[in-house]
């Protein structure tokens, strides 16, 4: 297991390289340069600006830039200064990984203890008026757009209703208040979820459709088992396995919902330092923010290799 | 028939039961008007091709006819005098796996892959016995030990997928033996089996039988295994029984053109033949049934009778049960 783990680890390596260029390549397509953040149309005084260019050396080749970039990080870990303020930009993150993590982490459990339950009574009962109902409301979630979701949710649950608080992460500055954070967490977490949910409770329905066709239930019905154990022992560890991959599927496509719920919610996460550091051309920032999220994603596919081989019996990892 | 036995030697009586599937297409008479008896310490053989209603048969006894499609429109299953059909959910949960255990024709598929063979077999014993969990463990290795699996304390430590198929087969009995049922209903063994396997399986569970009082209720096409097994036999066709009657009746004497065909169709060590024969035809069609005998279009005897109108089931012998007109008044040959 362990020289499974390392292998996997050296594997990421190369796939980090080329997801490093792909970006790199296709942040310097994008028109503009940081020095638009500094431009004035009515004052904008031209030598200025190319000094500051100069000085950030984005004037230079492409490959030029990614060459400093590249052996800036490899040599001494260090993942640049941000074009904006100077700090560096691994601080700058780390600043904002929390807040993130605690966001998503949210999103994802709430997820998966809403869809799989869904799922599970939607096959078992399939075609009834409750699984036509999760059917339509799981579409629903699947073709509206995770920001649109948001702007309804803040229109409704802050604005007309004052339930939540329309953004931020927290009120109460002087102490950790959890009730605070519990309060705001909530609709960014929730509306963030909600798409999770859709898909996952789809997959999960499918899933247990197939598992309970499966001569082995028959065989725990057999044994006169009630139709509880049946369906959550026997059934549902079987059918969790492929939701394993589906989870791992959908940590990329969280990032990318964050990017707007982060945003729309005012929430002081990756995303937003991301979206902003976007807007100014903040080169290095970018970078970034795309090489963490691009070693999350890799390494939470590995740990859904790993939580694989304990949830089936018939896979060892690292094993030919 | 089962007027001229008496009622204790009987352990399961099926009488008149009609199991339908209510599908998109139509409605598919799967069990269509069957009844038989399974007695005390018998072994029943339940033989037919498939789609001729054996395995709804098994089902509809251990009512695991799945509701919707399926439903037991008319007729009863008596089990030691009780209605199955009668008892609740409760009291049927109580019976499957205790009093009624069944063995399936995919040993490979049959059986969790996510949980260890010690503890799919100490799951009956706890659920019926109410033992605890190390008492169950230390049966399940008694067990194991009974159906001839080697080393069980390592075994039960395993998963289904370190066992071959032979070996699961025999975790599968282990688990229908677990609280000595009164009735094992073995749906197909050892279709899924090598022959030597086969033999092997049905050896150990004439073995077990032979230690018990259990019945058996043995659901299979292959002619050669109800010939080694089977102390009466029922012969299922398109959903209804066209004969019944000892094993060697059957075997020497068959009355009914299907039984007969069976019998011809089997390949023999004896007398070499350069073709096997083979019954013309195919079933017919579940949702579009023939009026008359459904076997008619495949019967070398079919007369305008047989066409017209079906044959019931009669009695011709002491415990000879057979469904064709050749063995009526009206039959002119």
């Amino acid at each position: 297991m362990t020289k499974y783990i390392i292998r996997r680890v050296l594997q990421a390596i190369p796939l980090l390289f080329i997801i490093s260029i792909i970006s790199f390549l296709l942040m310097s397509l994008a028109p503009g340069d940081p020095t638009a953040m500094y431009e004035n149309p009515e004052a904008g005084n031209e030598q200025d600006l190319s000094a500051i260019r100069e000085q950030l050396g984005v004037d230079d080749p492409i490959y030029v830039q990614y060459y400093k970039w590249l052996k800036l990080l490899v040599l001494e870990g260090n993942m640049g200064y941000s074009f904006q303020d100077g700090q560096p930009v691994l601080e700058k993150i780390l600043q904002r990984v929390p807040a993130t993590l605690l966001l998503m982490a949210t999103a994802i459990v709430i997820s998966i203890i809403i869809a799989i339950p869904i799922g599970v009574f939607s096959a078992v009962k399939k075609y009834s008026i409750f699984d036509y109902f999760f059917t339509f409301t799981s579409f629903l979630g699947i073709a509206v757009p995770s920001f649109f979701i948001a702007l309804i949710a803040i229109l409704v649950f802050s604005l007309k209703l004052s339930w939540f608080p329309v953004s931020g992460l927290r009120e109460n500055y002087d102490a950790f208040d959890l009730w605070d954070r519990i309060h705001h967490l909530a609709l960014p977490s929730l509306t963030l979820a909600f798409g999770l949910i859709a898909s996952k409770s789809r997959y999960m329905r499918s899933s247990m459709l197939e598992v309970i066709k499966q001569d082995y239930v028959r065989t725990a019905r057999a044994k006169g088992l009630s139709e509880g154990k049946v369906i959550f022992k026997h059934a549902l560890r079987n059918a969790l396995i492929p939701i394993i991959t589906i989870l791992a599927l959908q940590l990329p496509a969280l990032f990318g919902g964050s990017l707007f719920i982060e945003q729309l919610f005012a929430w002081p996460g990756m995303g937003r330092l991301t979206v902003n550091a976007i807007f100014i051309r903040d080169y290095q920032v970018i970078m970034g923010t795309t090489m963490i999220a691009g070693v999350m994603v890799v390494f939470s596919n590995l740990i859904a290799d790993i939580c694989y081989a304990i949830v089936d019996p018939r896979i060892q990892v690292g094993k030919n | 028939m089962s007027t001229t036995m008496t009622k204790t030697d009987t352990l399961v009586s099926v009488e008149n039961l009609k199991t339908y599937f209510y599908t998109e297409d139509g409605i598919v008479p799967a069990i269509d008007g069957v009844s038989f008896e399974v007695k005390k310490g018998e072994t029943l053989a339940i033989v037919g091709e498939s789609g001729s209603g054996k395995s709804v048969t098994s089902l509809s006894i251990m009512r695991l006819i799945p509701q919707p499609p399926g439903k037991i429109l008319d007729g009863d299953i008596k089990f030691q005098g009780e209605s199955l059909l009668a008892k609740s959910d409760k009291e049927m949960r109580a019976i499957r796996g205790n009093r009624i255990s069944m063995i399936f024709q995919e040993p490979m598929t049959s059986l969790n892959p996510v949980y260890k063979v010690g503890d799919q077999i100490s799951e009956t014993i706890i659920l019926h016995q109410k033992k605890n969990k190390k008492e169950a463990l230390a049966e399940a290795i008694n067990l194991l030990n009974l159906v001839g699996i080697p080393e069980p304390e390592r075994r039960i430590n395993q998963y289904p997928h370190e066992l071959s198929g032979g070996m699961r087969q025999r975790v599968m009995i282990a688990i229908a033996l677990a609280c000595h049922p009164e009735l094992l209903i073995a749906d197909e063994p050892t279709t899924a089996l090598d022959v030597t396997i086969q033999n092997q399986i049905l050896q150990l569970m004439k073995n077990l039988k032979q230690k018990s009082n259990m019945s058996i209720m043995l659901i299979t096409h292959d002619l050669g295994v109800v010939a080694e097994m089977a102390d009466r036999v029922v012969v299922m066709y398109s959903g209804q029984i066209v004969e019944q009657g000892d094993v060697f009746t059957i075997f020497e004497n068959p009355k009914h053109p299907y039984t007969e065909g069976l019998l011809k169709s089997m390949p023999s060590a004896e007398k070499r033949v350069g073709k096997l024969y083979a019954i013309d035809g195919v079933v017919p069609n579940p949702l579009n049934l023939p009026p008359g005998c459904r076997f008619a279009d495949r019967c070398e005897y079919a007369t305008s009778l047989c066409h017209q109108e079906m044959p019931q089931i009669q009695e011709i012998n002491e415990n000879e049960v057979v469904r064709c007109w050749k063995y009526t008044d009206r039959w002119e040959a």
